[in-house]
């Protein structure tokens, strides 16, 4: 079937099958493989973009599902100037990154999460950040990056 | 990882979607937000040949007060759910265990609606509805129907609908009493309950204690009798058949009932 | 100043945040622009002979372009016996070859759920898991040995050549004369359990073979270790073989070289003459990728009542699943550092090693060290308790003393240097240890439901145990100023592209933003080692310190021939990156000139550098815990460390090391296990059902620094990878059970799970002593 997703600001048209899953339109249609798939149970977020302005794990969408919609992945957030956006600029000064490969769901996740909440405590960011597993950072720096990056200040900063 | 092959079709209007529903029959499944179904769907335990999306219904999504009874459109998310203050006013328990159902992502597309369909008895909002004598509208090819929520739940993944039926509208009457609760306990943040409880005044229902929903009917009586939380949470696990896996065994799952009914009792008398 | 020391952040950020890295997967080079799909049909029966296979109407199904099994692999002979003395020297060939070969399709028999049996070759991965699916396999199961008592006393065999399935033993631990005159002696048996190193990029390589020449993309800690694999396995010339390593995600141990469905890659390449590519699911890698730990330890101390341990008996029996690769060897490690920080006089260790119709058992961050400090941590608990004395007291009246380094343990490990004691004050002071018994106090006195529990683990590590295959490191100045490092490294997280900038920074003078490191290439780097056992500051930093020192000699003396000067009159200002006449900066000379002036030869030196031994980093653990005694739900609530593993080249990159290591270390004490059924099923093969840790479960780690430089290399650096983990799991699980243990629970395996910690009470309350498992009885 036809699926038209505009990614990033862009529109994307082709023809695929009824199944394919919206992760894989981005990555193998769209060409922007900064989305990795890290599970097949819906479980670890790694592959989470934003649907309409809303996080979701692009591997439980139906390319089908997000036909006529808007997508934004971490490659659509670097502003036109090349700029970064403030989640990413926040990783990389808080060092909330190793390998990598959470990352792009790590930082949409993120950036959902202080579209929905500008202030959260680090209890808050620790539990909107349940769905999106890293094996590499222990999460601390994360926690330090989405908390710096917030535009609300929080009283709990860990050290 | 990857669903076997299926034929998309979208539905426009819930005419239209029934109208897909009877021409396919059994090898049709609707499909709401997804977050039930093709997780199945990829693991190929669920290879439905056709799925019906009825995600763009914008229709069936609402939360209205409708005087003595709150409605809910059976495909409003887990997030509006969690975020509305309707509910937060009048259903907090509704709004709150909806909040606590998966992560934030998942919120954002499942249904409550594609949650109570698909009937998971680990679930949380099927317990709830139980516990608020809710009643579902189901709309067929002959009509819509109600069912109440204690009819509605008939075994693992199994409701009351009708191949070709399509669940419309949660009907929740205004709690009378005030006190609430839901206890959800698990290992980690995103597991599925491994035993949870939900109280809307002397309603009891209890999560993952059966192959559905159960109230906990023998607490209810007590409760009626003027028994304390403590006292009647000692019943909790009174006609429920737990299961057995790698999180609890059933001895466990019956004491967990017994605590976190308790804990949820006081916790709604400390809300009235 | 210099830059070493100092908080940098990473280079290979801006890349990584905004384009994403290039995992195999990712990859859209030419050479693999026809590249065809791979999904293996994989066992779902834990011990079974084949008996037959119909691959038919696999080969019909659409997109299909090859259907692969062992009726296929007659293009390759049989692997050489291992040479005499390749074997590792404490006498645990790894893998061990003979009747416990593995193969690389399973031949006529299975032995784990999840083995590789065939391969589908198709133009797309949704097709791929389509014909996999049509690929029939018949099985007639056998009995499944799961568990190590059914390994130890059954009489099926997984390998009918052989008389047990007791594939290395090592050691007898069996004389008590050592515990005679311990007026307290308490002995245990402990589970260490089976994990899932579960990296967040699952196993993955891609293959090209045209012209005669291999082309291999993997996800891999060895590119170089990789192609003699390949190599061999092939039977071709590794000079016809590239290996490159692209962006890695993750590997804690279980990437290090390929295994054997990596292998069927690059073979399968080969026969079809097609490029390929593989990507595991996650279910695959749950039950595919190699498993960590999984020993049953009896342990057995004895002291004084006073607090003075005299014997230590370590007794292990390691699962290696079902195919003996380096699980056969984790144990000498596991013995290696039994005794841990401590001053013991007389130790006793033992090993066996089992296989079971599980998935086979590999490095995990740690590598058989946390399974010894979790072990001797468990015991000066079980001791403390059992004379009354706090295990804070303990610790420190047994730590060996500072005075005492180098110091050669009972079973041959040399500690280069320490403070344990140090280490264990700070963090108990930074705890505030005593305010926090003090709260446990009251809390028991109150009789509160959520009680409080502190546990403490003090440990030492062994780091570049094989410091003696060193590492490499290549450094150019090139003619415009910049330089390039060519690293044997190969970092899958671990920022050396950062580091080893800033090594050259603060040796050179050529700031970080002008230096580019490449690894992971064997065209680029045909020599290196890689990265793995916490060995690459301390081999590949330190090679490309020495390469750094070594081009600054060279550069001197062309600087003094531009400059018409005595080398000796000479310095490079290293805040400027300038060549001048000491104290004449109107002399000076810019990398650039002196590089382009060295001429054809350029300024480049090679380091093959060996190190002189391994290295030792240490630390205290303090975990604080809650338990709601009524759920037996655990939760962490403060964590805190000293890891001291000499000099620090980078804040960020150590802190960072340790929070992960952190991490899956608490994950392991807290939640994580690989659970099969009777039968070999794996109960946890998704990640639904194995609870790996998220942010929620974890508090904010507090790190204390400390720095006590070792004497081995010129740095002063240890290795910090695996630290955090072997300190987490022990000091958490303490807190655990510390927690409780007013309620007479003296143990709890791990991980300590609400039903588990939730058994044990029941048992306490009873008067009942605990189980191993802490399983009411």
């Amino acid at each position: 079937m036809k699926v038209t997703v505009t990614v990033n600001g862009s529109q994307v048209e082709a023809e695929v099958a009824d199944r394919t899953l919206l992760v894989h339109f981005l990555r193998d249609v769209a060409n922007l493989t900064a989305t990795n798939v890290g599970c097949d149970t819906t479980s670890c977020g790694a592959c989470t973009v934003l649907l309409d302005g809303k996080s979701v794990k692009s591997c439980t969408v139906l390319a089908a599902q997000a036909d006529g919609r808007e997508v934004t992945t971490v490659e659509g957030l670097t502003d036109g100037s090349g700029e970064m956006h403030p989640v990413q600029r926040a990783f990389r000064a808080e060092h909330a990154l190793q390998c990598g490969f959470c990352t792009p769901g790590m930082v949409m996740a993120s950036v959902s999460l202080l579209d929905e909440n500008p202030s959260p405590t680090e209890e808050e960011v620790r539990s909107a950040l349940e769905g999106n597993l890293c094996r590499c950072t222990g999460y601390h720096n994360i926690v330090r990056a989405v908390l710096a990056a917030a535009p609300g200040a929080s009283e709990r900063r860990p050290s | 990882m990857i669903p076997a092959p299926f034929t998309y079709k979208r539905a426009w209007s819930v005419d239209e979607a029934l109208d897909l529903a009877a021409r396919d029959g059994d090898d049709a499944k609707f499909l709401a937000g997804g977050h039930s179904l093709l997780p199945l769907m990829k693991l190929r335990l669920a290879v439905p040949e056709v799925l019906i999306d009825i995600g763009r219904l914008r229709d069936l999504s609402y939360v209205r007060d409708d005087g003595s009874q709150i409605l809910v459109g059976a495909l409003t998310s887990h997030d509006d759910l969690a975020r509305s203050s309707l509910l937060a006013g009048q259903l907090p328990l509704l709004a709150h265990a909806a909040s606590q159902v998966g992560d934030p992502q998942v919120r954002h597309r499942g249904t409550i609606g594609g949650s109570l369909v698909h009937a998971d008895p680990a679930a949380d909002l099927p317990a709830v509805v139980l516990a608020l004598d809710a009643t579902l509208v189901a709309r067929g090819p002959s009509g819509s129907r109600e069912i109440p929520a204690g009819s509605f739940f008939n075994g693992l993944f199994e409701t009351a609908l009708q191949p070709g039926e399509l669940l419309e509208e949660i009907r929740i009457p205004k709690p009378q009493a005030a006190g609430w609760s839901f206890q959800k306990f698990t290992k980690r943040a995103i597991d599925w309950a491994i035993v949870g409880v939900a109280v809307q005044g002397g309603s009891v229902a209890l999560v993952n204690m059966g192959q559905t929903p159960v109230r906990a009917g023998a607490v209810e009586q007590a409760l009626a009798s003027g028994a304390g939380p403590r006292d009647a949470a000692a019943h909790a696990a009174e006609g429920t058949s737990p299961p057995d896996d790698i999180n609890a065994d059933r001895r466990y799952r019956e004491h967990l009932a017994r605590v976190l009914v308790g804990r949820a009792l006081e916790e709604s008398a400390a809300r009235t | 100043m210099s830059i070493l020391g100092t908080r940098v952040v990473r280079t290979e950020d801006p890349r990584l945040l905004t384009a994403g890295g290039t995992y195999v997967d990712d990859l859209r080079v030419p050479e693999l622009s026809d590249v065809a799909r791979v999904t293996f049909v994989r066992s779902p029966v834990a011990h079974a002979r084949i008996t037959g296979m119909d691959t038919g109407a696999a080969r019909q199904a659409p997109g299909v372009v090859a259907v692969l099994t062992i009726q296929d692999m007659d293009d390759l002979t049989p692997p050489p016996p291992p040479e005499p003395g390749s074997e590792v020297s404490e006498g645990a060939p790894l893998p061990l070859g003979g009747p416990w070969s593995e193969p690389l399709l399973a031949v006529d028999r299975v032995r784990y759920v999840g083995e590789p049996v065939a391969m589908v070759l198709t133009d797309d991965s949704y097709q791929g898991e389509d014909a996999a699916e049509l690929v029939s396999v018949d099985y007639e199961p056998l009995p499944a040995v799961v568990g190590i008592g059914s390994a130890l006393q059954t009489e099926t065999l997984l390998f009918p050549d052989t008389e047990l399935n007791v594939c290395v033993t090592s050691g007898e631990a069996t004389d008590d004369a050592i515990f005679e005159g311990c007026d307290a002696v308490v002995e245990r048996t402990i589970v260490n359990q089976r994990l899932a190193p579960m990296p967040m990029e699952g196993r993955a390589a891609a293959a090209r073979f045209a012209d005669g020449k291999l082309t291999y993309w993997v996800s891999t800690q060895n590119a170089q270790i990789t192609r003699f694999i390949l190599a061999g396995a092939l039977g071709m010339d590794p000079g016809t073989i590239r290996v490159i390593a692209p962006d890695v995600g993750g590997g804690f141990g279980a990437k290090v070289g390929i295994d054997r469905d990596a292998i069927l890659i690059a073979w399968a390449a080969r026969r079809t003459g097609r490029a390929l590519r593989w990507v595991e699911t996650r279910s695959e890698n749950l039950v595919g990728m190699t498993h960590g730990r999984a020993q049953e330890q009896t342990i057995k101390i004895g002291g004084t009542r006073d607090g003075r341990v005299l014997a230590y008996r370590l007794d292990v029996v390691q699962d290696t699943g079902a195919y003996p690769r380096m699980g056969g060897f984790l144990p000498f490690l596991t013995k290696l550092m039994a005794v841990g920080p401590y001053d013991i006089p007389n130790v006793q260790t033992a090993s066996r090693v089992v296989v079971t119709n599980t998935t086979p058992i590999s490095a995990y961050r740690g590598a058989g060290r946390p399974e010894a400090t979790a072990a001797i941590e468990r015991a000066i608990d079980l001791y403390a308790a059992e004379i009354g004395m706090d295990p804070a007291e303990v610790r420190r009246k047994n730590l060996i003393p500072p005075d005492k380094f180098p110091y050669t343990t009972p079973t041959g490990a040399t500690y280069d240097t320490g403070d344990y004691a140090t280490a264990l004050d700070k963090v108990l002071a930074a705890a505030g240890y005593g305010e926090l018994r003090a709260e446990q106090a009251r809390r028991r006195e109150r009789g509160d439901v959520v009680q409080l529990g502190i546990g403490l683990a003090s440990y030492v590590e062994i780091t570049a145990a094989d410091a003696a295959a060193g590492e490499t490191a290549r450094l150019a100045v090139n003619g415009d100023g910049t330089a390039t490092v060519y690293t044997g490294s190969s970092a899958h997280g671990q920022g050396h592209h950062t580091a080893w900038a800033m090594l050259v920074e603060s040796e050179l003078g050529i700031p970080m933003d002008k230096v580019t490191v490449i690894h992971g290439d064997t065209d680029l780097i045909p020599e290196g080692v890689g990265t793995y056992a916490s060995r690459s500051l301390q081999l590949g930093g330190v090679a490309v310190h020495k390469a750094a020192l070594d081009v600054k000699d060279q550069a001197r003396r062309v600087a003094a021939d531009m400059i018409e000067a005595a080398e000796s009159d000479l310095e490079l200002d290293t805040e400027t990156g300038n060549w001048q006449v000491r104290g004449d900066p109107g002399t000076r000379r810019t990398w650039a000139e002196v590089a382009t002036h060295a001429g054809a030869d350029g300024l480049v030196a090679f380091v093959q550098y060996v190190g002189g031994a391994p290295t030792f980093p240490f630390g205290t653990h303090l975990a604080v815990a809650e338990v709601d005694t009524e759920t037996g739900k655990a939760r962490l609530i403060r964590h805190v460390t000293v890891d001291d593993a000499g000099t620090v080249v980078s804040p960020v990159l150590a802190e960072g090391q340790r929070h992960g290591g952190i991490a899956q270390g608490v994950a392991q004490a807290l939640l994580e296990e690989m659970v099969y059924d009777a039968d070999g099923n794996p109960l946890t093969g998704t990640l639904a059902d194995y609870a790996a840790i998220s942010a929620a479960e974890l508090p904010s780690f507090e790190l204390i620094p400390s720095e006590t430089p070792t004497t081995i290399n010129p740095l002063g650096v240890k290795g910090i990878g695996e630290a955090g983990t072997i300190g987490a799991t022990p000091a958490t699980q303490n807190a655990v059970i510390d927690a409780v243990s007013y309620l007479g629970v003296t143990h709890i395996d791990m991980p300590t799970t609400p039903a588990r910690v939730w058994a044990a009470i029941s048992a306490g309350a009873d008067g009942r002593d605990n189980t191993e498992n802490g399983e009411a009885q």
